[in-house]
């Protein structure tokens, strides 16, 4: 018996400077908006610089935990393959994962004495099968003239797990967040992302 | 209208709701965004301040003017304003007077992770603890009416999970507070703490604390009780009761939104109606030793939840699941070892003018006294250039203290370092100290134009209040001088070899000494447009040339890696590997151009 009934959990990972702070905002917009009560937690500070960075996510009718529990989260949306890697065990087992086919390379790799870890690819789709989409936002976000957006290709790709949501909720959510120049390259940036194959 | 707020930005709103007509905060996280959200509300005059004490001290005078005030800062902020703090629950207030201090369980961003709840009885002065953004508004407002009405500054606790926490909130109107503003003579024994005095006040304070007992059990709205299961009834306060609430929503809770004093009445019923108490809270048993104290059996507590690091979802469930429920916890799926993992920890920027002057200082061989900062990541390999810190200010003192035992040997061995805005938070004291009492420490000011860990502040010396509205700028080197320096130099710290040898002379000079860095902002502080001076965008490495020795690799730039292949120069010297920088990080700093034996490192071409 949950009172709180069916939450759904949104776990966000990446690199510090990767925007995934817009990235979860875009969420909020849009669940909330959408009627749903809403929780979000991040770390801010020392760890935002080049750390590695997460945020939690969480909509249903009645939130409590700003946190998700371990190994229930709903869906990972990751900035980083690395950090992907990192926060597999937070996913439940018929979890849905988007990871952008990014490295960005921890010190002690840069240095050259440990190895950035291979196939992170396969590791996932050993486990999550189909439910594993890798998308190239860096590159796909270059084409358009501003790898900064690749945030928002992933969360463009990321919106096709919820077909109740219309295309309209989430342009408005990102017009509602950017400042107006920003807003011609975002939207092309989220529906490259929506319709990336 | 609900609106998506984090805990900061809600408490900031309550404030605003409430009346408040002066804010005053040093930043620090998780606080820092409370004062940045708090100056955009034009009916409220608000500053950084150089540091918590004067925050405390401002707000308190606005106070006694019969303003509403507000004061933040971070948990080990409070420390700094305890001296204030402790005798401001003596004078209590004229304006309704809150103090914010928000926690960092878990440390993640912090050099200690101390229970602030443990001021609220030391200081003698209530405490309320919201568990989320809305509570954050609301228990701000309540915080002003309690302050005023019981005349005692009130604390509202915080920490990373409510202050960086984003939930729904219902916005209101703001109300002014009905106080007569102006000064009184006339209240003079109030307010001024001799000893005479301070022994009325002494009594009068013990009278409060029973009166906001009494308050806490029968008005003060927050302190609930929900019985639903009565064979677990869980005592919890904060965002604790959101993790227990998630985690074992069918059992009982009486959840305080006022940490101290207790509702004691409340309490003796909720024992009554429930069969186990179990107390969950973050950090120290302070609920728990207190709810024993008054002879009740709690059935768990510290024995089963951590003490250490913060809660979550998955600890609460952890640690008593089979005291609930009789079942063991049945950990998630391990699929990979995050242990196994590279660690990603945080790292200067790329570009940042930390970096070449931590280098000097390691290729110096010196003893680091550092302070709190970005720069205090210079403590990681393979820069390592940082041996001791502890708070704001401190380094100074560490130097010079030092000194005084290693007597001449310590020539040219050691340093203090510290930031701008660290500097003016503690610095100056002790720097007085080490030009007063014959050190002959050397003190170097990082001036990157802003307080930049916490997300760029302004600062004394930045020229620029809260606002960004021009302000005096006080000038480092006539400060050091006026405090008794005599031997005050600047470096530019992008030049490598300059900057070593301005500092190899100060270290070893027999007399105390300051060197400032300048044409080195924060590289993140758009205003200052901190790439211009750099010749090229980005810098390239020469495979014709680079040897592979990986002497550019130790200033741990972000921007570059070790690419491992056999291979040769062009001169025909053997290789292991090559260096790589990424063009798309690199901002042509040219720190490592000037490190390279084999001018490897040349402008990139776009």
């Amino acid at each position: 018996m949950k009172e709180n009934g069916k939450v759904t959990n949104i776990f966000l990972s990446g690199v510090g400077g990767q925007g995934t702070i817009l990235a979860s905002n875009i969420l909020g917009e849009v669940f909330l908006k959408a009627g749903y009560d809403v929780k979000k937690s991040e770390v801010h500070g020392m760890a935002q610089r080049g750390g590695d960075v997460t945020t939690h996510f969480r909509f249903g009718k009645k939130v409590y935990s700003p946190l998700i529990a371990n190994g229930e989260a709903d869906y990972l949306i990751s900035f980083e393959l690395l950090e992907a890697l990192r926060y597999i065990n937070w996913v439940k087992p018929e979890g849905k994962i988007i990871i952008n086919q990014q490295t960005i390379l921890p010190p002690a790799v840069s240095l050259g004495q440990i190895e950035y870890p291979k196939d992170v690819e396969k590791t996932f789709k050993k486990y999550f099968k189909d439910n594993v989409r890798i998308i190239n936002g860096q590159e796909i976000a270059r084409k358009l003239g501003n790898i900064q957006a690749a945030n928002v290709v992933l969360i463009g790709a990321f919106s096709n797990f919820f077909p109740e949501i219309k295309e309209e909720q989430w342009t408005n959510a990102i017009r509602a967040l950017l400042a107006a120049k920003l807003h011609e390259l975002n939207i092309k940036a989220f529906y490259e992302g929506r319709e990336a194959k | 209208m609900k609106k998506m707020l984090q805990g900061n930005q809600a408490i900031a709103r309550g404030a605003w709701e409430a009346g408040v007509v002066v804010g005053c905060a040093y930043p620090g996280t998780p606080s820092s965004e409370i004062m940045a959200e708090l100056s955009k509300y034009k009916e409220i005059y608000t500053e950084w301040s150089p540091n918590e004490k004067v925050a405390v001290e401002v707000a308190h005078g606005a106070s006694l003017a019969g303003g509403r005030a507000l004061a933040c800062m971070k948990h080990v902020g409070l420390n700094v304003a305890a001296d204030p703090f402790m005798t401001i629950s003596y004078t209590g207030v004229k304006g309704g007077f809150v103090i914010v201090v928000a926690d960092d369980p878990g440390q993640h961003s912090s050099q200690n992770e101390q229970d602030s709840r443990n001021w609220t009885r030391f200081g003698k002065v209530p405490m309320l603890e919201p568990a989320d953004s809305e509570e954050c508004k609301e228990f701000t407002k309540t915080a002003f009416e309690i302050s005023e009405r019981f005349d005692t500054p009130v604390l509202l606790r915080t920490e990373t999970r409510v202050s960086h926490c984003d939930s729904l909130v219902e916005l209101g109107g703001r109300k002014e507070s009905t106080i007569q503003m102006g000064l009184d003579q006339k209240e003079t024994p109030k307010y001024v703490m001799v000893p005479m005095y301070a022994r009325v006040k002494r009594v009068a304070i013990e009278d409060r604390i029973a009166k906001l007992a009494a308050y806490a059990d029968s008005e003060f709205p927050y302190n609930a009780m929900e019985i639903n299961d009565p064979s677990i009834g869980f005592i919890t306060s904060g965002v604790s009761y959101l993790y227990t609430k998630e985690v074992f929503p069918q059992y009982s809770f009486l959840k305080l939104g006022m940490v101290w004093p207790l509702p004691k009445r409340m309490i003796a019923a909720f024992f009554k109606k429930v069969k186990k108490v179990i107390v969950v809270e973050e950090l120290d048993p302070f609920l728990e030793t207190e709810i024993k104290a008054m002879g009740y059996k709690v059935q768990h507590g510290k024995d089963l939840i951590p003490q250490i690091g913060e809660l979550s979802p998955s600890i609460v469930k952890q640690s008593l699941m089979k005291a609930v429920e009789g079942k063991r916890y049945q950990a998630p799926k391990v699929r990979v070892k995050p242990e196994d993992l590279p660690r990603r920890p945080p790292n200067l920027c790329a570009g940042c003018a930390h970096r070449p002057l931590f280098y000097a200082l390691k290729k110096l061989g010196l003893y680091v006294f550092g302070d709190i900062g970005c720069y205090a990541l210079a403590v990681a390999p393979p820069l390592s250039a940082m041996h001791a810190s502890t708070c704001m200010g401190a380094g100074i003192g560490g130097a010079y203290g030092a000194g005084k035992v290693i007597g001449k040997d310590g020539l040219g061995k050691i340093c203090a370092v510290l930031g701008d805005s660290t500097f003016f938070h503690s610095g100056v004291t002790p720097l007085m100290d080490a030009a007063y009492n014959k050190g002959y420490s050397t003190t170097i000011i990082l001036d990157n134009g802003i307080t930049a860990m916490t997300g760029q502040q302004d600062h004394p010396g930045t020229g620029y209040t809260i606002q960004s509205e021009p302000a005096t700028m006080i000038d480092y080197e006539q400060l050091a001088r006026a405090v008794g320096i005599k031997h005050v130099r600047k470096v530019d710290p992008y030049k490598v070899n300059e900057t070593m040898e301005v500092i190899r002379e100060e270290v070893n000079r027999d007399d105390a000494s300051v060197i400032i860095t300048e044409n080195s902002p924060c590289i993140l502080l758009r205003r200052a447009k901190p790439l211009e001076k750099f010749k090229s965008p980005w810098y390239a490495i020469d495979a014709e040339k680079c040897r592979g020795c990986k002497v550019c690799l130790e200033i741990n730039c972000p921007a570059m890696s070790w690419l491992e292949a056999e291979g040769q120069t062009k001169d025909g010297h053997k290789r292991k590997g090559t260096v790589l920088i990424n063009k798309d990080q690199c901002v042509g700093c040219e720190v490592c151009v000037q490190i390279c034996k084999f001018e490897a490192i040349v402008p990139g071409t776009r």
